[in-house]
């Protein structure tokens, strides 16, 4: 059977592309989010996943509102990155895990859970750049099963709806029949907004126990609603619906916990308090 | 009963539910065309022809000339896709920010870092 190795969270910000790109990793703007990287990068170094599953949300790219889905699982052998209105480079294409999607996809719907499926979907930089933050070096190492999570048209799914939809997902990969190791990876977050008077809003005192609520009581935040988790973390900060994902799966599978590698929060970047954390299962 | 339910505003935010989408779908959709690199030059070469084309009503035009957020956003704008459509103009998340708050973009700056305190 497949090994979950573990889980990483990151925020993934546009801007970051423009950094990697122009190498300003340790200007004094940046330093503080990408000082955060190195430890986690050199467990992912030892713990070599093969496959990640990805969870994350799409800002637009893949999607429109005239077909939105509420969860839709990635099933092709290529995922292409696009322009997503800025102009930032693309990034080469990533690699599929064609067995896992539809491994993932049939114990969803089993499990009844009703997913979309794409067998040709691009990804925009909320799937991209965490894994160029993860392995910033040459391609990357990892096939890449995405599970996008609707945060664009409301109504959202519940936050529990969410943290179920990740343990299934997790427990999919556990049964699945090969002797691959995987990782999640949660895409988003953490407090921020984008819109509104109250662009700018930043809860530094909610995202800490958040953070810490993933290492030591993971279904926290899934009493909260959508509404109020709006309210406390902002109109984009509702991304750590993709956070509750990926620690919902760790819980899935052989071993009994969790423990954490590395963590990191730094604000501001852009208009984000930036989070970072790696979890290893045991 | 009403459903789905009334909630409490949530200061200096709209959730854009059913109502917005109903409301902002063709400004929507072409600030989703933005996307591609010759769609935004076809808007810059003629900006009333594009939003004609995408069916866009008289107050999303005024709107989109005006290039003032808090208008698109009650025009039933998606922050998605505005997000694109500022992109056109070269204009940042905190660029957006500072116009929507009222603030210079040094002083929208400044609070997001006395945020992190």
């Amino acid at each position: 059977m497949a090994k979950i190795i573990g889980g990483l969270g990151t925020s993934h910000i546009p801007a970051i592309g423009g950094a990697i790109h122009r190498g300003a990793q340790q200007e004094p703007y940046w330093k503080p989010f990408f000082d955060g990287f190195p430890p986690i990068r050199e467990w992912l170094g030892k713990a070599q996943p093969d496959v990640v599953v990805m969870f994350y949300n799409d800002h637009g790219l893949n999607f429109f509102l005239d077909k939105m889905p509420t969860f839709a699982v990635g099933a092709a052998a290529l995922y292409h990155n696009a322009d997503e209105g800025w102009g930032i480079p693309t990034l080469p294409p990533f690699k599929g895990e064609l067995d896992l999607s539809w491994h993932i996809i049939n114990h969803l719907v089993e499990n009844e859970f009703d997913v979309t499926t794409c067998q040709e979907m691009l990804v925009d930089h909320a799937c991209t750049l965490p894994l160029k933050l993860f392995w910033p070096e040459g391609d990357c190492p990892v096939t890449v099963v995405p599970v996008c999570i609707n945060t664009v048209q409301f109504p959202l799914p519940h936050a529990r709806r969410v943290y179920a939809l990740g343990r299934a997902v997790g427990e999919a990969v556990a049964a699945w029949d090969s002797s691959k190791k995987v990782a999640f990876i949660a895409s988003g977050g953490l407090s921020h907004q984008l819109e509104g008077e109250r662009a700018g809003f930043i809860n530094k005192e909610f995202d800490l126990q958040f953070l810490q609520s993933l290492e030591s009581n993971p279904e926290w935040a899934t009493q909260y609603s959508i509404h109020e988790l709006v309210e406390k973390t902002g109109t984009q900060g509702i991304e750590l619906l993709a956070w509750l994902a990926m620690r919902a799966a760790l819980s899935a599978g052989e071993g009994s916990g969790v423990r954490k590698v590395h963590s990191n929060y730094h604000i501001p970047i852009s208009n984000t308090a930036t989070g970072l954390l790696a979890l290893e299962k045991f | 009963m009403a459903f789905p339910p009334k909630l409490p505003p949530i200061p200096g935010t709209n959730l854009f539910d059913g109502e917005y989408a109903k409301k902002g779908y063709a400004l929507n959709k072409m600030c989703f065309s933005f996307n591609s690199a010759d769609n935004r030059a076809a808007f810059l070469q003629d900006e009333e022809a594009y939003m004609t084309k995408y069916e866009l009503t008289d107050s999303q035009k005024a709107a989109i000339r005006a290039k003032q957020v808090l208008q698109l956003l009650d025009e039933g704008g998606n922050a998605y896709y505005l997000a694109k459509f500022a992109g056109i103009f070269k204009l940042d998340m905190q660029d957006i920010g500072a116009q929507q708050r009222g603030m210079s973009k040094d002083e929208f700056k400044a609070m997001l870092v006395a945020s992190g305190k």
